[in-house]
């Protein structure tokens, strides 16, 4: 019987850790030390009660030598999850330090040719809303702040620094040293973007050709006509891709532009945050937040478990006038289709979207991709080269189901196309299995950035910790 | 199974004894609370991360009730500061809720997540319904 109930138990812990049973296009790295810790956490919650424990004693016995067995009989025990790699579980031969701590709520960070780091605060810091790192190997350090608006949006592109509040987007001049000449002056080349204060954060690219590319986020769930209001059908006609949920296109040169001066490069974007620039095939790509609450809005057609899990965070590959469906339709990774939104008269099974373009890349639900980041170094081994990293920020719809994410993970790319499984590349960011699953995850993955040499930069916005992943053959 | 029946026989032992009124109250606000509020105040009552607020010992939760039942009953689209943090997800009407069940899940909520405060009842519920504006 405690044989039968501890497999039982391995398997519960694995479907959890996982996130779902019955989706295929998930490969995670799942490590044996994760069954461990939390059987551990439970035999110490036993000890707490002494004559819960003379009582279990036997029982614990039993399973420790079971689990010693199994640890034997396992090859693929991997290092426990260790304060050397700031507290991130990596694949072998990478290594994270933390090289700040403490920096306020740090969103998107870029990186200059010389390897001065900015990094854009969600909400001031002494009145300053941009920080300046020189990282010293190990360690970096805040060289100056400036900027007095809050935002998410931080890009680098030749002798400019461009950044975004959630209404405009500004830039800023750099001298030959990296360092910013027009700190209390920034040109302010966009203005007026809508901000309803529901996925507010405007995200911002520039190309090569000048063109700066602006993610304005829906100011809603799922365009019904009372937002999140259980049973609320959806607006025909959505007004609201009018004015948000897509990615317009401004010049990067030109000052004070408003909505008129913009195209609206793509739409049925419910809320991009993660962007970068594919020079592999010369395109733009980008991560959505999916919608929440199937389950809460329409209970008679989701169960809470497919609520967590639906619908997929999609990555997409976008051209001009590309649209990606919402509020119309949403991504079923489980049946790999366009589903109409029930909203719109869907049922979970009706398709729709005939003109709707595919993600190329579906993840499970509510994992919130806020990061993406196209790998061009040279330090990480072959297979990262031109393949993207992304920052999942975690979830928090899943409840009462465990929450997942809290990690980044890596998209492996070839010719400019995903190729073959994405994988956990950084994991632990939450601080363990327990505060995952509740959603109390001690950081949150955000912003993702490339050094000079190749290592790779993560953001948290719960602590403002900025950690650096190095590899070493 | 062994574990866990042993498990829940401790944790029953040790519940402390409540008048049963409130405890029923508690008991039937807690299924309202994990069918209708817990995706976004999640299940610890400790909200979401610049988006939905905590019920933690907050004035929204332990103060006027008549707010309180306004806000289930109206739903809750503003921006609020809780303890330097903001929030900001729109909170929808909740009037579809029978002043029974709202009546248990303001209990509930009031007196769990380390919350102590009065129970709220049907009757005031009812009150408040009638005087607010229809959502």
């Amino acid at each position: 019987m405690i044989i039968n109930y501890f497999t039982e138990f391995n398997s519960i812990i694995i479907k959890n850790y996982i996130g779902c049973n019955s989706f295929d296009s998930i490969k995670f790295d799942f490590s044996f030390n994760d069954i461990l810790i939390t059987f551990e956490e439970i035999i110490l919650s036993i000890m707490k009660n002494r004559k819960l424990f003379v009582f279990l004693l036997p029982v614990a016995a039993v399973c420790g030598l079971l689990l010693l067995n199994a640890l034997k009989n396992d090859p693929q025990v991997k290092p426990k999850t260790d304060a050397a790699n700031a507290g991130l579980t990596l694949p072998k031969g990478f290594n994270a330090v933390v090289l700040a701590d403490n920096l306020g709520i740090t969103r998107h960070i870029a990186v200059t040719s010389k390897g001065y780091i900015y990094i854009k605060l969600n909400k001031l810091n002494d009145g300053k809303g941009i920080l300046e790192l020189h990282d010293d190997g190990d360690k970096a350090s805040v060289v100056s702040s400036f900027g007095d608006f809050p935002g998410t949006g931080i890009y680098v592109k030749g002798t400019s620094l461009y950044a975004s509040s959630d209404e405009e987007v500004f830039r800023y001049k750099l001298d030959p040293k990296d360092q910013v000449t027009n700190a209390t002056h920034p040109d302010k080349l966009v203005t007026g973007l809508i901000n309803r204060h529901e996925h507010e954060a405007k995200a911002i690219l520039v190309d090569i050709n000048d063109n700066l590319y602006v993610n304005i986020g829906a100011f809603s769930n799922s365009c019904q006509e009372k937002d999140r209001q259980k049973g609320s059908m959806g607006i025909k006609g959505c007004p609201i891709l009018d004015s948000a949920a897509g990615i317009w296109q401004f010049k990067s040169t030109k000052l004070n532009q408003h909505y008129s001066d913009g195209v609206r490069y793509a739409t049925g974007l419910r809320n991009v945050v993660g962007m970068d620039w594919n020079y592999q095939d010369n395109q733009l790509f980008v991560t959505q937040n999916g919608r929440d609450q199937l389950n809460y809005i329409f209970p008679n057609l989701y169960t809470v478990k497919q609520s967590s899990l639906l619908p997929a965070e999609c990555m997409y590959a976008l051209k001009k006038g590309d649209d990606a469906g919402w509020p119309y339709i949403y991504y079923d990774q489980i049946q790999h289709k366009k589903i109409l939104s029930p909203e719109y008269g869907g049922d979970g099974k009706k398709e729709g979207g005939q003109n709707a373009i595919d993600p190329v890349v579906a993840f499970p639900g509510h994992l919130a991709p806020v990061g993406l980041l196209f790998y061009t170094g040279n330090q990480f081994p072959e297979k990262y080269k031109n393949g993207a990293f992304i920052a999942f920020h975690g979830s928090w719809n899943r409840a009462p189901e465990p929450q997942a994410g809290y990690f980044v993970v890596f998209q492996p790319f070839k010719n400019g196309k995903p190729d073959g499984q994405w994988e956990v590349f950084a994991d632990g960011f939450s601080g363990s299995k327990a505060q995952t699953e509740s959603g109390r995850a001690e950081h949150r993955p955000c912003g993702l950035a490339q050094s000079v040499d190749g290592s790779l930069y993560v953001t948290d916005d719960v602590k403002g910790t900025l950690y650096k992943i190095t590899y070493k053959k | 199974m062994l574990l866990f029946a042993a498990l829940h026989a401790q944790v029953k032992h040790k519940a402390k004894p409540k008048p049963p009124g409130i405890a029923a109250s508690i008991a039937k606000g807690k299924d309202v609370y994990m069918q209708t509020c817990v995706t976004c105040h999640q299940v610890d009552g400790g909200g979401v991360q610049n988006m939905n607020p905590p019920l933690i010992k907050t004035t929204y939760v332990l103060g006027d009730k008549t707010k309180l039942i306004t806000i289930v009953l109206n739903g809750f689209n503003e921006r609020v500061e809780i303890e330097g943090n903001t929030y900001s997800n729109v909170m929808p009407s909740h009037d579809f809720l029978k002043d029974q069940d709202i009546a248990n899940v303001l209990t509930y909520v009031r007196n769990s997540f380390g919350n102590k405060a009065s129970t709220v009842t049907a009757t005031e519920v009812k009150k408040v319904r009638a005087t607010v504006k229809k959502a």
